[in-house]
């Protein structure tokens, strides 16, 4: 399983001194495959490595620089779409990361801008980002009409110019599963940045960061989550983390990333957070699923998590009902 | 995977895999001169795939991934494995490459100096480009031109030549001593067939040349030349570029080098012969 290989050589570059040319083909593809290749170049940067490689990991720095900078004009574009609604609007995931300049930012991949706003003011912000230039990128009715009735974001929204996608969310789970966070909460304790839009306070981040990982989707790109909690981790300690993730109710997502965390990437966290769940196991075969190809493997996890999500997501009969739905219309998990 | 081969094509290493042997073999066939990647890493791995197990043997089709892929690349006949792999490694090229901007141009050099012929599918810059190496010649590349932004040198990228339809006899004739693939009746693009590089183009492959003119074809026109002023070359140019928006601010620097630096034509013409006068023509007065 290659997906180790990247986590132990995150946890420990000095390690990748020693590695073949078979184990760096095979690193750098899985590296890739998870979205980590940037945060992986940043980690081997001053390392001594084969020429090849530190051009590879020197064309990965600059994409992640360039990616971030794209990220922040993306969330400056929609300040200036936004502003004049006087709303509190919060960056999250991986643009929150880079513009509060979080160790979890440094060369990561950044693909959509993710942004919370009160629930409230969900279709003045529509309409503000239509005005803007963006429109609907889903235009199944059945698709739309389900992320509008059940999700905790609008259905995603693509900038006509400059190719983009915006999720704007109200909350950080789906309406249907059977967690509910507190987006007020978010709202209230986040930090203001000097531009006017806001960052949620670290626990918030974690807690979010938590629910994404293990309440929510099927654990794809779950390595690169995973080391965001742990960078977070690591930056910020878990002080009061215990109280605010059960404020969320996500006490035990968040037990979970922790002790994974740690499991992993060796994130140095107190005894009290330690431990073993024995369902652990099957997440760290989840998270460690990519062969030296860059391919998930071994396949049937894959199936397992994404059952499992849906699980999670939706009650039974409504789970049924959409499965149902999905399946005429001629989807099936990606081979 | 199953099958793998690694090599090198101008400064870019790649990993191919396969569930099949076949396309592997000919690669390995057509590809047997050039050097393999620098230590044996690749800058791109590729991947040639059945979507299901069965289809390895059942009707197979061949699904092409890698570092980087798009999600609804449609499948291949395993007949086509060939050009699968060729599609395959243009993909990571034009998702992945940032280390110098991509143009999709083909490239010719002589004395050190380089001519770039860039346009649509169709224009003919892969058979113009060879054809010109028939005629002393160096061939940089037929499809993606390397511009180096701290330098603004091109450099070289000699995949295997993709000549379609008429253009497969006409420059077999001019050609004959050239090492051709199998040939691919019905592909995507028409009848398809790859020229190998000559050797001098494998050998100098890693040697790159300074811009000295730069044309933008068109075929099936009477034959004419046009001068095409800065501000239509940069627009063009941006289309003809798979990663200037990738580069940020270094590929506007190189692209705007580019067109500060080089005379550029439009050139449209009937037949090829016209077309080659033409462009001797040009590069006389021009370049």
């Amino acid at each position: 399983m290659t997906g180790r290989l990247v986590v132990e050589s995150l946890r420990d570059p000095a390690r990748c001194g020693a590695y073949s040319s078979d184990q760096w083909n095979a690193l750098i593809a899985a590296a890739r495959a998870e979205q980590l290749a940037g945060t992986l170049a940043y980690r081997l940067t001053g390392l001594t490595l084969p020429e090849p490689v530190a051009q590879i990991m020197e064309d990965a720095r600059c994409s992640a620089e360039n990616g971030r900078t794209l990220a922040l004009w993306e969330a400056e574009a929609a300040r200036r779409a936004l502003a004049p609604l006087g709303v509190p609007v919060l960056l999250l995931k991986g643009t929150a990361f880079v513009a509060a300049g979080l160790k979890a930012g440094v060369g990561r991949a950044i693909g959509d801008l993710d942004i919370l706003v009160p629930r409230g003011s969900l279709d003045a912000v529509e309409a503000a980002l239509l005005d803007a230039g963006w429109e609907w990128v889903k235009p199944d009715p059945y698709d739309d009409a389900y992320y509008r009735q059940w999700m905790h974001e609008l259905p995603p929204l693509i900038h006509r110019e400059r190719d983009r996608m915006i999720d704007v969310h109200h909350t950080i789970l789906p309406l249907t599963a059977r967690i509910t966070p507190d987006p007020a909460a978010m709202i209230a304790d986040a930090g203001a940045l000097n531009n006017g839009l806001y960052v949620p306070c670290p626990n918030d981040l974690l807690c979010h960061a938590a629910a994404h990982l293990f309440a929510d989707g099927e654990l794809a790109g779950g390595m690169r989550n995973l080391w965001d909690i742990h960078c977070l981790l690591e930056e910020f300690g878990t002080g009061e983390l215990a109280e605010r993730s059960r404020l969320h109710g996500l006490s035990a997502p968040v037990r979970r990333a922790v002790r994974l965390s740690h499991r992993l990437y060796g994130t140095d966290v107190p005894d009290a957070w330690r431990g073993r769940a024995v369902s652990d196991a099957l997440f760290v075969h989840r998270l460690l699923a990519r062969d030296g190809w860059g391919r998930v493997r071994p396949k049937w996890v894959e199936h397992v998590f994404y059952l499992r999500g849906h699980w999670l997501r939706m009650p039974p009969v409504m789970l049924a009902r959409h499965l149902w739905t999905k399946w005429r219309k001629g989807y099936r998990p990606v081979g | 995977m199953r099958y793998r081969t690694l090599l090198k094509i101008g400064p870019v290493g790649f990993r191919i895999g396969s569930d099949w042997r076949a396309p592997i073999a000919a690669l390995d066939d057509l590809y047997r001169d050039y050097p393999r990647p620098d230590s044996d890493i690749a800058d791109f791995t590729v991947r040639l795939f059945a979507a299901r197990w069965w289809r390895r043997f059942l009707r197979p089709s061949v699904m092409i991934g890698g570092d980087y892929t798009i999600p609804d690349a449609a499948p291949l006949p395993l007949s086509m494995g060939l050009l699968a792999a060729e599609m395959g490694m243009n993909l990571q090229m034009a998702l992945g490459h940032r280390r110098y901007l991509l143009v999709h141009a083909s490239a010719v050099e002589r004395d050190g100096r380089a001519l770039l012929m860039t346009g649509m599918s169709g224009a003919g810059k892969s058979t113009l480009a060879a054809l010109l190496t028939a005629r002393g010649w160096r061939l940089m590349g037929d499809e993606f031109a390397l511009i180096d932004p701290e330098t603004g040198l091109v450099h070289a990228f000699p995949r295997l030549i993709s000549l379609k339809n008429r253009a497969i006899d006409e420059v077999h004739s001019a050609l004959p001593g050239g090492r051709v693939g199998p040939m691919l009746a019905d592909t995507p693009k028409g009848d398809l067939r790859h020229l190998v590089p000559d050797a001098r183009a494998i050998e100098a492959m890693m040697r790159p040349a300074t811009p000295a003119l730069l044309l933008f074809p068109a075929f099936g026109h009477a034959l004419a030349e046009r001068p095409v002023g800065r501000a239509e070359t940069f627009v063009r140019l941006t289309q003809a570029s798979t990663n200037f928006v990738l580069l940020g601010e270094s590929g506007f620097t190189a692209l705007s080098h580019l067109v500060n630096s080089v005379p550029v034509r439009a050139i449209d013409y009937p037949d090829t012969p016209g077309a080659i006068a033409l462009v001797d023509r040009l590069w006389e007065t021009l370049a």
